[in-house]
C-alpha cells in the first residue's frame, strides 16, 4: 500500500519539475513511509511513497518491464497476480521481481486495456509507456484506493490525495466547488468525478483513463456492475446452493487477502456480523497468533463491546482494544479532515482513525474489514425501509402498511415511530414516485438537501439551475431500469455511500492515515459477481437482511451476533463538540470570522444552530439534521484552512529509487 | 393570535436557523421541506408546553396539529381554549 503520484505533459514542452515530483511524494508519507521513489523524462515524471507489504527486497517503485520503456506507480493490491504471472510467463513474459507491481506492466503489455477486468484487487495505478507515449489511469472495481487529478499549466497531474496535487501544483487557484458542497450536502458525498475542489476530479472507480502524446483519448469504464437481467448475470441455483457458492467465494477472497502479503495480517472485529464472519475464516487460515482490534466507545449508546469479547473468545485471537470517547473525537477531529479532505455529515471516520493508529502502534501493516458486505448483500435498514415504502406505496390508503417501518428502527431511542401519524407524514411522502430510480433514497437525500439552507448567499447562488439528484440519476446504466428494485437500490447505495464516503472518508482515508493497509473481502471481483447475480429475496428475505449471508455464518459466528439486530456503525456526533473541555478550534470554526473568511455558510443561521447546540445539555439527543448540520460545517471549515488557505507542503522524501532520464 | 404566531414564527426561525424568514410559509408542512425531522418534532413539542403552558397529548402529535405554522398556531389557541 503506498501513495503514488505525478504529472504529464499535454502543451507544455519543459519537462516536468523533479521539485513538484518531491513534493507530490513528500505529501503522501503517511501512505506509504517506507520507501520513496521516481521517474523522470521530458514528457513524464511518476512518484511512489511505499508501505512494503508484498516483495520486501525488490518491490521497490517505480518500477519497469525489461527494457525500461514501460514505467509504473502502483498503489494497491493485485490478490490473482500469482495466477496472472502464470499465464504472463506461458505466453512468455519474463519476470526480474516477486511483485504484484511487476505483474501489472506485464499484464498491460499483453492485454492492454482488457488487462484490468482481468485483476482481481484494489489498485490505483499510473502507467507510462514512452515508446508510445502513452499514459494510463486506472482504479478498482469500486473504489477503494483513491485517485485524484487536475490540469494546470498544461500538464496533467494526478495522486492518491488531494494535497499531493496541491503540492505539486502549489499556484493551483484552491478553492472549494459549490457543486461538490452541494454534492455532499445531498449524497452525504461527492459522486466522482466530482470533488469538493474547483478544478480538480476524481477518476472514477472501475474505469481507465488514457492519453496519447498528450492529448486525451478516453475516459472508459472496464467494468460496471451486472444485475440480473431476465435470465441474465442470474444466479439459477436455490436458496442452500447459494449459501455455498458465497460461503466458498467468500473463504477463498479472504485467504487469498491473507495469505497474499509477506507481513503478518490482522483483522478488525466491531462485533457484528461482517468483520466477526470474516474474522473466523482468517483464523481459519492463521491458527495460532491471529490478531484482532475493536473500537469501544465510552458512551454506551453506541458500545458494542460485549459481541467483540464473546467472538474473541471463541476464536482465541490476539486481541487489542481501543476505547473512545467524546473529548477523543473532537481533539482527533482536525486531523481526520486533513486526512479525508472533503467535509463529512458524521463523526464516524474519527474513531476509525483511532483504531488503525491503534493497529500500526501494535505492528501491522494490513487488516481485513467487513465492510461492503451491507452494499453487496443487502443489510442496510434504507433497503428494508424502501420495501415497505414500495408495498405500501401499492396501497397509500392502507392502515397498517405503513406500520411495518416500526420494525426497522429498534435502536433509535427516539424513533419516528413513536408518533405513528408523523411517521405516515415523514416516510409517506413522494410513495407515487414509488417505480422511479432514486426512490429508496429520497428519505435520506431530502433530509440532507434540506441543510443547503445553511449555505451562504454566494454559493447559493452559484448553485442555481444544479440539481444533484438529476446529474446522477441522468448518469445511470443502461440497464438500470431493468433491474429489480433491491438490485436499483443497492446500485446507488455503492456508487454513492460506499465508494464516497466508506472506503475513502471512512476507509482508506483513515487507515494510511496510519499507514495501514485495509483489505476487503465482500468487495472481492468473484463475491462481489456472485452477490450482484443472487436473487432480491435471498439477499432480503421478506424484511430480513443479509438473509444468506447469515446462513453462511452459522456455526462460524456466536449465535448472539447471529440473532442481534443490525446496529449501524455510529459515533457520537454534535455531542463530541459541544461539551465545556471542547477544544479551541470549534469555536474558531464556528466563529463569524471564520465563517465569512472561508465564505461557504451564512454565519446567521449557523450562528442560531451553535447557540442552540451549546444550550443543550451533554445527555440530550440532537436530531439528525442537527447532528449532521454541526458535523458538516466543522468538517468543510476545516477543509478550508487545510487544503485551500494553507501553504501546500514541500517536504521532501528521502529518495531511494531514482531513474532520470 | 399574531403574538401566538409571531412566537411560533420566531422559534422555528432560530430553533431550526431558517435562513430567510421570508421563505418560511405559514401553511407549509415543514416535515415536507426538511426544516423539522421527526426529532425537531419532539423541540416543536417541548417548545409550545413551555412557551404557552399547554400539555400535548400522544394522540394529539399528529401533523394537523403541528407539521405547519398555522397548524401549531391554530392547536396553540383550541388548547387554550
Amino acid at each position: 500500500m503506498c501513495g503514488i503520484a505525478g504529472i504529464l505533459n499535454l502543451s507544455a514542452t519543459t519537462p516536468p519539475s523533479r521539485d513538484a515530483l518531491e513534493f507530490m511524494a513528500g505529501a503522501l508519507e503517511h501512505r506509504g513511509p517506507d520507501e520513496f521513489g521516481l521517474y523522470l523524462d521530458r514528457h513524464c515524471g511518476l512518484a511512489h511513497s511505499r508501505l512494503s507489504i508484498i516483495d520486501l527486497s525488490t518491490g521497490q517503485q517505480p518500477l519497469s518491464n525489461e527494457d525500461g520503456t514501460l514505467w509504473i506507480s502502483f498503489n494497491g493490491e493485485i490478490f490473482n497476480y500469482v495466477e496472472l504471472r502464470a499465464e504472463l510467463e506461458a505466453l512468455g513474459h519474463r519476470f526480474r521481481t516477486k511483485s504484484d507491481t511487476e505483474v501489472i506492466v506485464h499484464a498491460w503489455e499483453a492485454w492492454g486495456e482488457a488487462a484490468f477486468e482481468r485483476m482481481n484487487g484494489q489498485w490505483a495505478v499510473a502507467l507510462w509507456d514512452e515508446k508510445t507515449r502513452t499514459f494510463v489511469l486506472t482504479r478498482d472495481r469500486v473504489g477503494v484506493r483513491p485517485l485524484f487529478m487536475l490540469e494546470h499549466e498544461g500538464r496533467l497531474f494526478f495522486a492518491s490525495e488531494v494535497k499531493s496535487l496541491f503540492a505539486g501544483a502549489p499556484t493551483f487557484s484552491r478553492e472549494i466547488d459549490p457543486v461538490g458542497l452541494d454534492e455532499t450536502f445531498t449524497f452525504w458525498t461527492v459522486v466522482p468525478p466530482q470533488s469538493v475542489f474547483k478544478g480538480v476530479r476524481e477518476l472514477e472507480p472501475g474505469h481507465v483513463a488514457v492519453w496519447r502524446d498528450g492529448k486525451f483519448v478516453h475516459d472508459v469504464a472496464y467494468w460496471s456492475a451486472k444485475y440480473p437481467v431476465g435470465a441474465e448475470h442470474r444466479f439459477n441455483g436455490t436458496l442452500d446452493d447459494a449459501t455455498q457458492a458465497l460461503a466458498g467465494a467468500l473463504e477463498n477472497a479472504t485467504k487469498l487477502r491473507m495469505v497474499r502479503a509477506d507481513v503478518p495480517v490482522g483483522s478488525y472485529l466491531s462485533g457484528g456480523l461482517d468483520s466477526s464472519l470474516v474474522a473466523a475464516m482468517a483464523a481459519r487460515a492463521k491458527p495460532s497468533g491471529f490478531k484482532t482490534f475493536s473500537l469501544r466507545f465510552a458512551d454506551a449508546e453506541y458500545d458494542e463491546t460485549p459481541y467483540q469479547r464473546a467472538m474473541v473468545q471463541r476464536l482465541g485471537t490476539e486481541h487489542a482494544e481501543v476505547v473512545v470517547s467524546r473529548k477523543d473525537i473532537a481533539d482527533v477531529f482536525p486531523k481526520v479532515i486533513r486526512h479525508t479532505e472533503r467535509p463529512i455529515l458524521r463523526t464516524a471516520p474519527a474513531p476509525l482513525f483511532l483504531l488503525s493508529k491503534l493497529v500500526h502502534d501494535s505492528g501491522i501493516k494490513v487488516v481485513l474489514t467487513g465492510e461492503g458486505s451491507d452494499e453487496m448483500l443487502a443489510g442496510y435498514d434504507l433497503f428494508r425501509e424502501a420495501r415497505v415504502r414500495r408495498f405500501w406505496a401499492r396501497q397509500p390508503d392502507s392502515k397498517w402498511r405503513h406500520k411495518l417501518l416500526e420494525r426497522l428502527y429498534p435502536y433509535l431511542t427516539r424513533s419516528p415511530v413513536s408518533q405513528q401519524a408523523l411517521t405516515r407524514q415523514f416516510f409517506g411522502r413522494g410513495l407515487e414516485r414509488a417505480k422511479l430510480p432514486g426512490f429508496s433514497h429520497e428519505t435520506r437525500w431530502n433530509g440532507t438537501a434540506a441543510l443547503k439552507r445553511l449555505f451562504a448567499p454566494d454559493v447559493t447562488a452559484a448553485l442555481t439551475g444544479f440539481d444533484a439528484r438529476g446529474k446522477l440519476l441522468s448518469s445511470l446504466p443502461a440497464d438500470f431500469a431493468k433491474w429489480n428494485f433491491l438490485a436499483q437500490d443497492q446500485y446507488l447505495e455503492v456508487r454513492t455511500l460506499l465508494s464516497g464516503y466508506l472506503l475513502s472518508s471512512q476507509g482508506d482515508r483513515m487507515l494510511m492515515g496510519n499507514s495501514v493497509e485495509g483489505r476487503f473481502p465482500f468487495l472481492d471481483r468473484e463475491v462481489m459477481a456472485l452477490a450482484n447475480s443472487l436473487p432480491a429475496s435471498y439477499k432480503l428475505k421478506a424484511l430480513d437482511e443479509k438473509h444468506v449471508l447469515k446462513r453462511v455464518a452459522r456455526g462460524l459466528v456466536t449465535d448472539e451476533i447471529l440473532k442481534r439486530p443490525k446496529q449501524p456503525y455510529r459515533a457520537p456526533d454534535a455531542l463530541s463538540f459541544i461539551g465545556a473541555e471542547r477544544p479551541a478550534w470549534v469555536d474558531e470554526c464556528m466563529s463569524e470570522a471564520a465563517l465569512k473568511a472561508s465564505g461557504l455558510f451564512a454565519p446567521g443561521p449557523v450562528g442560531a444552530l451553535w447557540r442552540k447546540c451549546l444550550t443543550r445539555s451533554n445527555d440530550e439527543q440532537f436530531s439528525n439534521t442537527d447532528n449532521m448540520a454541526v458535523v458538516g460545517i466543522l468538517s468543510a471549515q476545516l477543509v478550508h484552512q487545510q487544503l485551500v488557505r494553507e501553504t501546500p507542503s514541500t517536504k521532501r522524501p528521502p529518495l531511494k529509487t531514482v531513474v532520470i532520464k | 393570535m399574531s403574538d401566538i404566531k409571531e412566537k411560533v414564527r420566531q422559534f422555528i426561525i432560530s430553533n431550526f436557523y431558517v435562513a430567510d424568514p421570508a421563505t418560511l410559509k405559514d401553511d407549509a408542512s415543514l416535515l415536507d421541506a426538511g426544516i423539522v425531522d421527526s426529532t425537531g418534532v419532539l423541540e416543536v413539542i417541548t417548545f409550545i408546553e413551555g412557551e404557552f403552558g399547554i400539555t400535548v397529548d400522544d394522540a394529539e402529535m399528529v401533523p394537523e396539529n403541528l407539521d405547519a405554522v398555522n397548524h401549531i398556531v391554530a392547536f396553540v389557541q383550541k388548547k387554550k381554549g
